[in-house]
């Protein structure tokens, strides 16, 4: 199956986000032959989440590696291949797996282009399956995104959608920089139409997914899908709520947000990390410096509770869901 | 070249003193202590043979060695010899100069190579143009072989700067102040270069190896076991390089390891093989004939150099309060240089006049770098924002504005110079070294 017709013409057709990574792979993978995919099972399995599917049977096993058990290995060879010229799109299988890789990551990953006076350049994307609602076991649900955003070096960036899948993921494999992308895995099968041929929207932009005029919902990865069946939900109760997509984590880009905040005068951030020191402070910090008098109500904020992620069983009581954010809809448009 | 535990190293003859060796423990007994001074066969884990070309008193020995490693010695012209002397000679002056200025408040820190000089000028004179070489912050002389200007390692312990030698041109990375960290780079710059095709093919200007630096105590970091099973698996050409200098700052190499280092490497399924650290002509035949099997496409190798870290740890610290200075004068009659002075006074007709040329381009090379040291000018501060991305970052750009403004709001004493852009803050640059 291709997007591309066999005549080289569009073909609309509706696929999934793993789907839309695994077409979006592809297409890098063809234009630049330094792309490598590299990670635990991505090849003749083709991940746990089938995202590599095909690929290694397609551009053989020295552009599709699979890797030793080891996930700092795994990003320090990255690294090393990166200073050889190549770009290396890495897979930790789950959001709690990256921490053994961590320290490379951080200590050597985001710092080597700064380190070297840009000598060294480290196109590495880090894909990581982040979130829960999936019933996993431990370490199979977390959103670490923010450890990640906070530091300097690395841009991080989370696509909500099949069609932002398809492009961020070519987006941020031709970024000279180093990209955590994380990818909202319970969402994996949401399927959208994708048009190859259109105009990508850019990486590192916020947009309105939804416009409203009562309150600004700020969501991104797992919980747009959220804050859209929210607005629905509001919809019907006579309240409209505008949503931005923020997309990107760092660099933030809240000009969207900002727009849509002096309009409605009230706003929401919503993730599925825990609120404290969460991405919703930064972006409540920002917005309250920026759009002061603007505000008609305090900026609050929607996320997990600082607990470590709870058994499968109470995920659901953990995880932000329509009803905590229609709650917290409720009182910014409190009187 | 293989792994090999037998050959001349026999009980009671220390093959570095080249005489009755201290006794050492049986094999895991782990009881060696510091103050017995390891014999290079024994300490941790008991005897194996160890490579030594050149004894301390300065005799040229191959008797039992891997031929390809006896040959590789054994094609070391006088001039070579005479070339490593010089730059061992030149490091250790550099060391000496660079230990002044920290005392004397011109560099924040100075980690002293001190005794090491031959396992760095031997393995690094065994790499080709080609070859990458990963450093740790003592290869001080390794980045010296590899033509890196000392005033650029200089920079980075006066805090002026990173390092910011050319990369690509010396093919000496950035050092790794993170022990260990960078066996990982090394490994997947070393997979990088064969899907390059450029290990195997028999021609010697492209086939490629990397060398991967470390210490005893990095030994015991996850990445480098990590590196280990990366470059195993995929028979990448990387010739890890571990100094063992016996000390981890003040912990004995011991607490690191209860086998020799060397033994490790079989474990993952590929050659190891400890090398007098202090005998240059050894160092350099074992990681050449190691450099080569890894261009050839016959995987990687791990070289132990046994050796001893002289001084302190760095000028921060204070050996004293851990060894006792025995062990330091046991290994004094170890010298790499001593040693090689000797063999070339006695076998090649080097004379006082040639040492005494050595010790003058020494002494212009201190004098120069010293100049150049203090003549540093500090980053001017905006460069503070350069290069943290690669790509214009928004917010880095924000704060760098922001930053611009506000210097220029404040009153003219309290004003820096804000500069910047890409490129900015190059160090000084002296003459050749």
């Amino acid at each position: 199956m291709s997007a591309i017709g066999p005549d080289g013409e569009r073909v609309v057709e509706r696929v999934s986000i793993a789907r839309a990574l695994n077409l979006g792979l592809r297409a890098a993978m063809e234009r630049q032959p330094k792309v490598l995919v590299m990670g635990e099972d991505i090849g003749a399995l083709g991940g746990v989440f089938r995202v590599t599917e095909g690929l290694a049977k397609d551009f053989g096993e020295e552009r599709v590696i699979d890797t030793p058990l080891a996930e700092a290995g795994i990003i320090g060879t990255a690294i090393g291949l990166a200073m050889r010229g190549y770009r290396p799109v890495c897979e930790i299988q789950f959001d709690g797996f990256v921490f053994p890789a961590y320290d490379q990551i951080v200590t050597q990953l985001a710092k080597m282009t700064h380190r070297s006076r840009g000598a060294l350049p480290m196109p590495v994307v880090i894909r990581i399956p982040f979130g829960g609602g999936i019933g996993a076991v431990e370490h199979h649900s977390e959103s670490p995104e923010v450890l990640f955003a906070h530091t300097t070096g690395l841009r991080c960036v989370s696509p909500s959608n099949a069609v932002d899948a398809y492009w961020m993921i070519q987006q941020a494999i031709d970024s000279p920089d180093p990209v955590i992308f994380f990818e909202p895995k319970r969402h994996y099968w949401d399927k959208a139409e994708l048009d190859p041929g259109a105009q990508p929207y850019p990486l590192h932009r916020s947009r309105v997914v939804r416009p409203g005029t009562d309150v600004t919902v700020v969501a991104y990865g797992p919980t747009v899908p959220l804050a859209l069946r929210a607005a629905e939900v509001a919809q019907e109760e006579g309240r409209s709520l505008e949503v931005v997509d923020l997309r990107t984590i760092s660099p933030l880009d809240l000009a969207p947000v900002e727009e849509s905040v002096r309009r409605t005068g009230r706003l929401v951030v919503a993730h599925e990390a825990p609120v404290f020191l969460g991405l919703g402070a930064e972006v409540a910090a920002r917005v309250t410096e920026s759009c002061f008098y603007s505000l008609e109500a305090p900026v609050l904020r929607v996320g997990g509770f600082s607990v470590p992620y709870p058994a499968a069983r109470l995920e659901d009581e953990y995880l932000p869901d329509t009803d905590r954010l229609l709650e917290a809809v409720d009182r910014v448009l409190a009187p | 070249m293989t792994s090999s535990t037998t050959g001349r190293t026999g009980p009671g003859t220390d093959p570095v003193a080249g005489g009755p060796t201290t006794a050492g423990p049986p094999a895991g007994s782990g009881t060696a202590g510091p103050a017995a001074g390891p014999a290079p066969g024994a300490g941790a884990g008991g005897a194996l043979h160890v490579v030594q070309l050149l004894t301390p008193d300065g005799r040229r020995v191959d008797e039992g060695e891997d031929p390809e490693v006896a040959a590789h010695a054994a094609a070391l012209t006088v001039e070579d010899l005479r070339g490593m002397y010089r730059d061992m000679a030149l490091a250790r002056r550099m060391d000496t100069e660079a230990t002044a200025l920290q005392r004397q408040g011109e560099l924040g820190l100075w980690a002293s190579l001190l005794g090491q000089e031959a396992a760095q000028v031997g393995s690094a004179r065994a790499t080709a143009p080609q070859d990458r070489l990963f450093p740790t912050y003592r290869e001080h002389a390794v980045a010296m072989v590899r033509g890196v200007d000392p005033a650029h390692v200089l920079s980075l312990f006066r805090g002026v700067d990173r390092g910011g030698w050319d990369v690509e041109a010396t093919g000496v990375s950035p050092y790794a102040l993170v022990i260990g960290s960078q066996t990982l780079h090394a490994t997947g710059y070393a997979m990088g270069v064969q899907r390059d095709g450029a290990v195997g093919t028999g021609d010697a200007g492209r086939d490629a190896c990397v060398l991967a630096y470390f210490g005893d105590g990095a030994s015991s970091q996850g990445d480098v076991s990590e590196a280990f099973v990366f470059a195993t698996a995929f028979q990448a050409p990387v010739v890890f390089v571990c100094q063992n200098n016996q000390w981890a700052i003040s912990v004995p190499a011991e607490r690191q390891s209860r086998v020799p280092i060397a033994q490790r490497a079989s474990g993952f399924g590929f050659p190891g093989v400890r090398v007098d650290g202090n005998d240059v002509i050894a160092c350099y035949a074992v990681v050449r004939a190691a450099a080569e099997r890894a261009r050839a496409g016959q995987g990687p190798t791990l070289v132990e150099a046994f050796t001893y870290r002289m001084g302190a740890h760095t000028t921060s610290d204070d050996p004293g309060r851990y060894r006792p200075s025995v062990e330091v004068e046991q290994w004094r009659a170890r010298d790499p240089l001593t040693r090689l002075e000797a063999h070339l006074r006695s076998d090649h007709g080097a004379g006082d006049d040639f040492f005494a040329e050595v010790a003058r381009d020494g002494d212009a090379l201190a004098t120069r770098l010293r100049r150049d040291v203090l003549e540093m000018p500090d980053p001017a501060p905006g460069t503070m924002f350069d290069h943290a991305y690669a790509a214009e970052h928004p917010q880095v750009e924000a704060e760098r504005a922001w930053y611009a403004e506000y210097v220029a709001g404040l009153d003219g004493e309290d004003r820096p110079a804000v500069e910047g852009g890409a490129g900015g803050g190059a160090p000084a640059q002296g003459g050749a070294a």
